[in-house]
């Protein structure tokens, strides 16, 4: 069984583990490829396509965190097709959602120098801040959608299913079943979700009150109604009659 | 809100018990049928049968424009909103509708309707076009508004031009052809005949048929069969591709209308081939007549052997399933699709593996267009080189044109490939309205690309068209005459893509939304210079890098009206 194999990358011949991604292979190489929506503990679906490269021979541009190395592979990284499309994504994005928390993208923003106004008649997404429990708050305008939330809730992780998506293309938003609170729904307030979220779109209750000035005092009073209520849904579920 | 009575839903989910996910989309049409849409508690009790996650089932109800997870009126009124029917004055008698909807008494019927602008209905040889509950109605503008909400009105019917009837030869009649009619027109007889010839013998033959896949793709046929054929698995799925919702297309809702059968024929030989004992037809959700037609057939071959264990007394079983889609574009591309029918969001997958490996439910599936099988069983009962006959080397046979727009007489043509352009469109279809001459067509639908009058002579076959830089599709062809703003057509396009993209990946969930808002502003006549420059790095970034086949051509006709017509996208 050969395990290597050789590919090139950017001009140069390097020998890589058959079976690795563009994205592992070129990281062995020392060739870093920008990534969005991977996860090293999620499955990874291709959403983002911030990772493109060209491979010669596609008739596409290939999302290089799920495409695997095939011998003789001849990949550039940073060709003038993909810098359009990397720089146009992030541009799209800026356009859309609120980044004002992803310093890593907007690290990368600057880096491929998108224009942030580039796209004047955009309709960003907007929706209110969903405060409906006392663990965490939902700010869908700052999610860019990458899944993290939802994969955790299931297979990838907890097996809870609590959300989902409502909508569908741009409309498309992280939901639970018709919208009902989070504490209504089959979530058990694990704090995975919030742990994965790169935007800030899930956050800790009680850090996003910090940052709208309470005092911790007040942060108590705030959510102790909402944690007994809580509470009480809880020994009614354990004790149904 | 009142009590709602759940046992009839009760009872028609107990059939589905048994199989699981997969009966969700039919359960939640079920649903919607008994309600007019789907209430909470009703999803709650389809969840728990089906054992589907609550939060899932909802994003499934959410993904498809035909579901509604609200009430709608009692009516649900759609008027296509998609370039043929523009043409014909649809968005007048939107407005015409809205306008005696708003009039009208609040307690009146009239009161209790939905009114929603629709994608292309596949009716658009009878623009401009309506579906009233469901129901398809010709030539809308022609009904009275009260006949219209009524659901009263032309039921369309097939209009049938070209100057051969191989896969037509049964279409026109007037009705749908059933089983005894099929079988006295020689029915079956490639069946019979396939059934006693070794498998890979088939595949050989429908290779040296040179059957190239007619829903878009252009895929060779037999090699798809030969790696479904060759893949190591018990297991083995046949799905027709029934889904037809590329604007402009209307082609299998007549063959499946008017001549069931051979679509079935078709897919049980498909099926023997490749070692698959089932077949599913994914027929898009607002198809109701090809639906019950194709559902009669199913039953009529069922009753008559066709269909079941030791067909025709050989070895060979085969079940036909049928599944109605919900509105939602995206599910014709084929691993949506197979997403679909295990009851889920319609998201593409990644390829590879592809579907001859990995398809439905992870099993090997062949996935053909119902226009591609439909030839199956004329390649098989004469031959491959009686069919090689027709066409050219490279695209061998017959091909359905779909015309519609500013010609004489829309309609569905077949076709020798080969034949030029302007024949199909001056000779045979009547040339472009009267008093106007040609401007543009746009070929292969909203994924294609504008044809000019330097395009007139080119002959339509997969290698012409390719070379001239047209897609040939689905066989499209949509004409405008001079008097026709193509930017207004690109609007409706990037409409239809901003609607349907099913938002999976980045460039494609916001580029369309882009695309269509500078659109927007560019029919307004607010030209910005840096217009040219935003549509083609939207355009090109989904064309490059879009996880589907959707995102990947949703900028195609507008780069090529760019192309075309630069003059329309500057700034004066
Ligand atoms: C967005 C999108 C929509 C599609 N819609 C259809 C369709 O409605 N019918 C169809 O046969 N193929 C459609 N296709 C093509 C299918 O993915 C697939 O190639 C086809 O069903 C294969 O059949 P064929 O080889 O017989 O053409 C679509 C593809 C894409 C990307
Ligand atoms: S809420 Fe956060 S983790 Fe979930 S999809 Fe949005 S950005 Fe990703
Ligand atoms: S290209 Fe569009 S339709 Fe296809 S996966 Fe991406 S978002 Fe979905
Ligand atoms: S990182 Fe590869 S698609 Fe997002
Ligand atoms: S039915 Fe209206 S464009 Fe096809």
């Amino acid at each position: 069984m050969s395990d290597t194999i050789r590919i090139t990358i950017d001009q140069t011949t390097v020998q890589a583990a058959a079976g690795s991604t563009i994205l592992q292979a070129a990281r062995e190489a020392g060739i870093s490829i920008p990534t969005i929506c991977y996860h090293d503990h999620c499955t990874a679906n291709g959403l983002c396509r911030i990772c493109v490269v060209e491979v010669e021979g596609a008739r596409t541009l290939q999302p290089a965190c799920v495409v695997q190395i095939r011998d003789g592979m001849v990949i550039h990284t940073r060709s003038e097709r993909v810098i359009r499309s990397r720089r146009t994504i992030f541009e799209l994005l800026a356009s859309t959602v609120d980044l004002s928390e992803s310093p890593e993208i907007q690290a990368m923003i600057h880096e491929y120098h998108a224009d942030v106004y580039r796209y004047p008649d955009a309709e960003t997404r907007l929706p209110a801040v969903i405060d409906d429990n006392p663990m965490y708050i939902r700010d869908y305008a700052k999610c860019i959608l990458c899944w993290r939330c939802v994969q955790v809730c299931a297979e990838d992780a907890q097996y809870t299913y609590a959300i989902n998506f409502s909508g569908r293309g741009y409309e498309t938003q992280i939901s639970t079943f018709y919208e009902i609170p989070m504490p209504e729904s089959t979530c058990v307030f694990c704090g995975q979700c919030v742990g994965v979220c790169p935007t800030g779109a899930l956050k800790p209750k009680r850090q996003w009150l910090l940052e709208m000035g309470y005092t911790p005092d007040e942060i108590m009073n705030l959510t102790r109604s909402q944690r007994q209520r809580r509470k009480r849904r809880e020994e009614i579920s354990a004790n149904p009659s | 809100m009142s009590e709602l009575d759940l046992s009839p839903l009760l009872h028609r989910l107990e059939s589905y018990h048994s199989q699981g996910r997969t009966a969700l989309l039919p359960a939640l049409h079920d649903a919607q049928q008994l309600y007019g849409y789907i209430p909470k508690p009703a999803a709650e009790a389809i969840a728990q049968a089906l054992n589907v996650p609550l939060a899932e089932v909802f994003g499934v109800i959410e993904f498809y424009s035909l579901f509604y997870s609200q009430p709608v009126g009692k009516t649900v009124i759609h008027i296509c909103n998609d370039p043929a029917c523009a043409l014909a004055g649809s968005e007048t008698l939107f407005k015409q509708i809205r306008f005696h909807q708003e009039a009208s008494p609040a307690d009146s019927p009239q009161s209790a309707l939905t009114i929603e602008m629709a994608p292309c209905l596949g009716l658009c040889e009878h623009a401009p076009a309506a579906l009233v509950q469901g129901q398809p109605i010709a030539r809308a503008d022609r009904q009275t508004w009260q006949d219209l909400v009524s659901g009263k009105g032309e039921r369309p019917s097939s209009v049938l031009g070209g100057t051969v009837s191989i896969l037509t030869a049964n279409c026109g009649l007037g009705h749908t052809v059933e089983l005894s009619e099929y079988l006295d027109l020689g029915g079956y007889q490639a069946l019979r005949k396939a059934l006693r010839t070794p498998p890979r013998q088939i595949i050989e033959e429908i290779k040296a048929a040179g059957l190239v896949g007619r829903g878009g793709a252009a895929f060779p046929t037999g090699l798809k069969w030969e790696a479904a054929a060759d893949a190591p698995s018990e297991v083995k799925y046949v799905v027709c591709n029934a889904d037809e919702a590329e604007p402009g297309t209307f082609k299998d809702r007549v063959l499946m209308e008017d001549d069931p059968h051979s679509i079935l024929e078709g897919m049980l030989i498909a099926g023997y081939a490749i070692g698959a004992q089932k077949g599913y037809i994914y027929i898009r959700g607002e198809y109701w007549f090809p639906y019950q037609a194709m559902k009669n057939a199913v039953e009529e071959a069922r009753e008559a052997g066709f269909l079941g264990s030791n067909i025709l007394d050989t070895e060979f079983n085969f079940e036909i399933e049928i599944r109605r889609g919900a509105g939602a574009y995206i599910c014709g591309e084929e691993t949506a699709l197979f997403e679909s029918i295990e009851g889920k969001r319609g998201f593409p997958r990644l390829k590879p593996p592809f579907p001859t490996t990995q398809g439905l439910f992870g099993k090997p599936t062949v996935i053909n267009n119902v226009e591609t099988l439909a030839n199956v069983p004329v390649i098989i009962r004469k031959g491959a080189s009686h069919y090689r006959k027709l066409g050219t080397e490279k695209s061998p046979g017959s091909k359905l044109f779909c015309l519609s727009g500013d010609v004489v007489r829309p309609g569905l043509y077949e076709v020798p490939f080969g034949i030029p352009f302007h024949h199909l469109l001056f000779d045979l279809a009547g040339g472009v309205r009267p008093g106007h001459h040609f401007q543009a067509a746009l070929f292969g639908g909203a994924a294609g690309a504008f044809a000019t009058t330097d395009h007139l002579n080119v002959r339509l076959t997969f290698e012409d068209l390719k070379e001239a830089g047209l897609p040939l599709g689905s066989g499209v062809i949509t004409v405008f005459d001079e008097t026709r703003d193509l930017r207004d057509i690109c609007l409706r396009l990037a409409r239809f893509f901003a609607e349907e993209s099913c938002g999976k990946c980045y460039p494609c969930q916001m580029g369309t939304q882009r695309q269509f808002e500078i659109m927007e502003r560019i029919v307004r006549g607010e030209i910005h210079k840096e217009d040219w420059e935003r549509l083609q790095d939207v355009g090109w970034t989904m064309t490059d890098s879009s996880l589907c086949g959707l995102g990947q051509t949703a900028a195609s006709a507008i780069l090529s009206a760019m192309k075309h017509f630069p003059h329309l996208f500057q700034t004066v």
